[in-house]
């Protein structure tokens, strides 16, 4: 079990791709921050998520 | 014309000589300047930062005079010189650098490396997220102060600013997309523009929590 946006997610064993991809978000529009530390876009299909991981997922919304 | 040392007494007046001798210190990027970056750019002008980077590709269109920071006579120019001017007129001991080029991952080192803090005020979401990873990516220790949904009508009690990571802070509502129809509407964005330029004065000020 690990923590996204501080709720309890059962996703460990999945890349940050593939969590994003099953959660609905696009990808161009987010930024993920794992443990305090940002997460590259290049490496969101090799960044598997680990039990105890705090993930951060900030989806932008358009307009400004 | 009022003088500097006038100018700059009435600032300390107001916001006492410590914390505006670190108001002056500052070198602050607005990284888009329409109706988010416009209003953080003259909030912080106001307040007497010492330096302001602004950065924008784009030019002054009659459908952005409803919430941004420009006169009418200045559709046609480009954001940043029309921006600059009406800074100089507000606070003309703001130091403004101006550029007319668009943000991309390739040039936001050489770009902002130069600045402490970083304001991320694009209008569209892929924008405002290459730009905040960007950030976080390649410039270590500075601090991105971003935002995400302030559109609509919806109550202005909505919007917050919230401190994501150690490095990121995100004001708005979180959820209202432009992209779903519901218009902008000055009053609304420039809340959210307050929000974002308080929590960059407070950094500057030495205060990291929203």
């Amino acid at each position: 079990m690990l923590k996204v946006n501080g709720e309890d997610a059962d996703v460990a064993g999945q890349t940050v791709a593939d969590y994003l991809s099953s959660a609905g978000f696009n990808p161009a529009r987010v930024v993920v921050e794992l443990n305090e530390s940002i997460v590259p876009k290049a490496r969101y299909a090799e960044t598997v998520l680990r039990d105890g991981d705090r993930v951060e997922v900030v989806c932008f919304m358009g307009g400004g | 014309m009022i003088d500097r040392e006038t100018f700059h007494a009435a600032l300390e007046a107001r916001h006492g000589a410590g914390r505006q001798s670190k108001f002056d210190a500052a070198r602050v990027a607005v990284c888009g300047l329409g109706g988010l970056g416009s209003n953080v750019a003259i909030a912080l002008a106001r307040a007497g930062v010492g330096r302001l980077h602004l950065v924008d590709f784009d030019r002054v269109e009659a459908s952005n005079l409803n919430r941004q920071q420009y006169a009418a006579a200045q559709v046609g120019l480009t954001k940043a010189e029309a921006l600059k001017a009406n800074i100089a007129a507000v606070n003309p001991y703001c130091e403004v650098v101006a550029e007319a080029v668009r943000v991309t991952p390739d040039n936001i080192e050489a770009l902002l490396g130069g600045d402490d803090i970083v304001c991320e005020a694009f209008d569209r979401a892929e924008e405002k997220a290459m730009l905040v990873s960007g950030v976080l990516e390649r410039l270590p220790g500075k601090a991105v102060v971003a935002a995400s949904g302030m559109a609509g009508l919806e109550s202005a009690n909505s919007i917050t600013t919230r401190r994501v990571s150690k490095r990121l802070y995100v004001c708005g509502d979180g959820t209202a997309d432009v992209d779903d129809g519901k218009g902008l509407y000055g009053a609304r964005v420039a809340v959210c523009a307050a929000h974002q330029a308080t929590m960059i004065l407070r950094l500057i000020a030495g205060e990291e929590e929203p």
